[in-house]
């Protein structure tokens, strides 16, 4: 159990890594672009790859009416999200210290798993609605209107992940180092709620998967 | 004819489809004028980049132009000593000091000699210098935003021909004179020439980290014609070479009259003497006037500072630091090969080659084994000095440029052909044709310690058959050879503009990953700067209206401006709020008697437009900047001169 609590302690401070490293990257090739133009989601704020992309892409944006890239104010993501890793980072850290102690068991890592999951999975999940109203809630003055060959207006939604040829661009979007940290220190800690778990025997075993089942 | 033509094609094709087809071999067995390994030599794909930049003087044009290696292609043209319309270069409020003199403005010049600056006698690709031939000028023009940067005038000066070399670690660039003129200037009659006009030899400081120029000494020298030079480098470094011709002092028919001695002169100048004689307070300050015009790349604007005097060095003030090496013919070129050891002068008049010794040079003078003197500077034993003679069977050998594999190659005006000879046993080893009447031949360094002799870039004069015919005038002609094996092959051929005299080469990989890609606008120091469009307004100011204007894919920040009166002069200070690599957008507005601008992402440009007519006058955008560019454009309303209509602007409603 001591050493499955210190690979806890070191799974979740492995979150760290989101507040000096971008969670995403979506860049953006096209001919007139051999140097894609890129940006950085960090989970304070989104940067340019490149000193001036963000106001390169702003303005291409304008074309097709698309708002500007936000800046950290207008929105409550940014403001939130350094609390709720951070919590996140103390609360692992904690149950790691009370695995360690024996004041609390593997279920402790487990469930800090589940609730980092959920939140994982909740943030994207509102990073997709960002980019589906960023992308399809245009400027009705707009220069550029195009349709698609069903008449609908075409819309501009990124991909949340992978490439996706959008007019003349190439829009690949991939998790970044942030976000690799972050899997990697979650693996981590499921990796510490197993040897906890086995250290326990079979009878655990099978409450554990009672709890994976629900 | 014409069928006969497709036959030959049709058979063309065939035989390239069979080589296509063939076993792998193709390439080698043709030979001659369908030679294709010649054509992949010089074939850049579409994407690629070239392996040397050449800057190529512009003669006439006053200008510099860029162009790549092997590929021909031209990527640039920079303005210089010449109004330039394209950019606004000489037209815009900012460059117009730029081309200030003494003699007022001049807005153009013959440009002729460039040099890349040195460190250690290699090239080091801050900066490229030019002279101007005819209102004696040097510019420094920048080699990470490929523009103009200083001009410095050389008074006391005229045809400022035998320019602009460096030394071995840019301590110096030289004007040197070509033609001697009375110092001062005054009135006096012309047939009292002899003995009575000289020609000065100006060595110009370069801070080393700005690039700053400053006229340090003039070295007074005999009227003779200063032809070329050539800086000392290695063991020879400390000494500079100059070409002369007309050591008669002929002063008119001197195409006759200057050719009469079968010897003139190479004047061996050693200038760290005569450098430190001037730091110990050594030479005369003489009055002068000249300009100083500095571009500050932060403001993006140029100054001229009128300049007050000059100093001047007697030669015979400072003993053993000039010296006549006697040359047969009225040597042209002047050029040291790559080691330093060998000075090499051109008879143009000659079928031969002198070549003169470093070494032998410095035994002598040691030696003090003069033949006379001309105006009390000692003349050296021709035999003493000479290192050996080339025996071309060329005729008009011109310039000379090394490999750095202990070869040198020679022009020769008159036969219209390059030779490519050895240093040392003056053997020739190679001669190849030009086409025709070729000038300068170029290898990228080859004005330094570390020739990169890939390739050699022969300048020719006449272009005549060689491209589709363009009526009487043309561009002249340049030709690539690729000199890496023991004979030269006639790569490619491409035309040129102006007249390019000389030629600087550099490989691309030291000039290309420094080549600045736009102006950051948070570092634009221009006093009329608009650094957001927030801040676009129009202020008057007397009859002066300044409009601050910014600019962005695809408006102009205001676009209507009324209240303006017949009278004003309107200043459209105009700023490019893009930050993206490549995205210029031009102004321009009907009936402005000067040019358009073509302004830089982050730089501020401004042009005066001066109303005549009442009216409605509109201005737009000239460089293809987006889709929208074409919408791209503002009304300007210019009301009667006695009209209240008070100044007002706008975007947008």
């Amino acid at each position: 159990m001591k050493k499955a609590s210190v690979l806890m302690i070191i799974g979740s401070f492995l979150l760290m890594g989101l507040f000096a490293f971008p969670l995403w990257n979506i860049m953006l090739g096209a001919p007139q672009y051999p140097d894609p133009l890129g940006m950085d989601i960090y989970i304070d704020g989104i940067k340019g790859v490149e000193e001036f992309d963000i106001q390169n892409i702003d303005g291409l944006n304008h074309y097709i009416g698309m708002k500007t890239i936000p800046k950290p104010e207008e929105m409550w993501e940014f403001t939130t999200f350094p609390y709720v890793i951070g919590g996140m980072v103390f609360l692992g850290v904690m149950v790691g210290l009370m695995g360690y102690f024996e004041k609390l068991s593997y279920k402790g890592f487990i469930a800090w798993f589940v609730i980092m999951s959920v939140l994982g999975l909740l943030g994207m999940y509102d990073f997709n609605a960002w980019m589906i109203d960023y992308g399809t809630n245009l400027d009705p003055h707009a220069i550029m209107k195009i349709s698609n060959p069903d008449g609908t207006p075409m819309t501009y939604k990124p991909p949340l992940f992978g490439n996706q040829k959008m007019l003349n661009f190439d829009v690949t979007s991939l998790p970044s180092i942030g976000a690799y940290m972050m899997f990697a220190g979650m693996s981590l800690t499921l990796g510490a709620s197993y040897m906890g778990w086995k250290s326990k025997g079979t009878k655990v075993k099978q409450q554990l998967k009672k709890a994976v089942a629900a | 004819m014409k069928k006969y033509t497709y036959l030959v094609l049709g058979l063309l094709g065939f035989a390239a489809l069979l080589n296509s087809c063939g076993n792998g071999n193709q390439g080698k067995s043709s030979s001659g004028a369908l030679n294709s390994s010649n054509a992949e030599k010089v074939y850049v794909a579409p994407g690629e980049h070239d392996e040397f930049y050449a800057f190529m003087s512009g003669g006439y044009s006053g200008n510099l132009t860029v162009y790549g290696l092997p590929s021909g292609r031209m990527f640039k043209e920079i303005p210089v000593f010449s109004q330039f319309p394209t950019s606004g270069y000489g037209y815009s409020e900012e460059t117009k000091p730029m081309l200030n003199t003494s003699h007022g403005f001049v807005p153009w010049d013959d440009s002729h000699h460039p040099d890349i600056s040195q460190t250690n006698g290699e090239l080091d690709g801050r900066w490229i210098f030019i002279n101007g031939n005819n209102t004696p000028r040097i510019a420094r023009i920048s080699l990470s935003t490929f523009e103009t940067e200083e001009i410095i005038e050389v008074p006391n000066s005229a045809g400022n021909h035998s320019s602009s070399f460096v030394t071995e670690n840019t301590e110096y660039v030289v004007a040197g004179t070509r033609f001697s003129v009375p110092i001062p200037q005054r009135d006096m009659p012309i047939n009292q020439y002899k003995g009575n006009f000289q020609g000065s030899l100006s060595f110009i400081s370069v801070d080393p980290e700005h690039g700053h120029m400053d006229i340090k000494f003039q070295i007074i020298m005999p009227g003779f014609n200063y032809d070329l030079s050539h800086p000392g480098r290695g063991k020879s470094h400390g000494w500079f070479f100059f070409t002369t011709y007309n050591t008669e002092e002929a002063s008119t028919l001197q195409e006759v009259n200057s050719s009469q001695n079968d010897k003139d002169f190479i004047a061996a100048i050693n200038w760290k003497k005569v450098e430190e004689y001037v730091n110990n307070g050594g030479g005369t300050k003489m009055p002068a006037n000249y300009a100083h015009n500095v571009y500050d790349e932060s403001t993006h604007t140029a100054t001229t500072t009128m300049k007050k005097e000059v100093v001047t060095v007697n030669p015979l003030d400072v003993p053993g630091a000039v010296f006549f090496l006697p040359t047969p013919k009225s040597p042209h070129g002047c050029d040291v090969d790559p080691t330093g050891q060998y000075i090499i002068g051109n008879g143009k008049l000659s079928a031969d080659l002198t070549i003169h010794s470093f070494d032998n040079m410095i035994a002598a003078i040691e030696g003090k084994k003069f033949d006379g003197e001309a105006y009390g500077i000692p003349i050296l034993k021709f035999e003493d000095v000479l290192a050996g003679t080339v025996k071309s069977g060329g005729l008009g050998p011109l310039h000379t440029e090394f490999d750095g594999k202990g070869n040198a190659y020679t022009t020769f005006f008159i036969s219209s052909e390059v030779v490519k000879w050895k240093l040392g046993t003056w053997e020739v080893i190679d001669r190849k044709p030009t086409y025709y009447s070729v000038g300068h031949l170029m290898i990228p360094g080859g004005n330094s310690r570390k020739p990169f002799g890939k390739y050699v870039v022969a300048l020719n004069k006449i272009t005549k058959d060689r491209y589709l015919p363009v009526g009487p005038e043309m561009e002249h002609s340049a030709q690539i050879y690729d000199i890496s094996g023991d004979k030269m092959e006639l790569l490619y051929d491409f035309p040129t503009h102006g007249e390019p005299h000389y030629a600087a080469g550099i490989p691309a990989e030291l000039l290309a990953p420094k080549s600045k890609k736009f102006y950051k606008l948070a570092d634009n120091k221009h006093p009329y700067a608009t650094l957001g469009a927030a801040d676009a307004k129009v202020e008057r100011d007397g009859k002066d209206v300044h409009i601050y204007m910014s600019t962005i894919r695809s408006h102009f920040t205001p676009d209507n401006i009324e209240g303006v009166k017949v009278g004003d002069k309107v200043y459209f200070h105009i700023t490019n709020q893009e930050q993206d690599f490549d995205v210029p957008h031009g102004f321009a507005v009907i009936g402005a008697n000067n040019s358009e601008l073509l302004i830089m992402p982050g730089q501020t440009k401004t042009l005066v437009w001066e109303p005549k007519q009442v009216g409605v006058w509109p201005f737009y955008c000239t460089d293809f900047c987006s889709a929208l560019h074409q919408e791209m454009q503002g009304y300007i309303r210019v009301s009667p001169a006695n009209s209240n209509l008070e100044l007002s602007w706008s975007l947008g409603d």
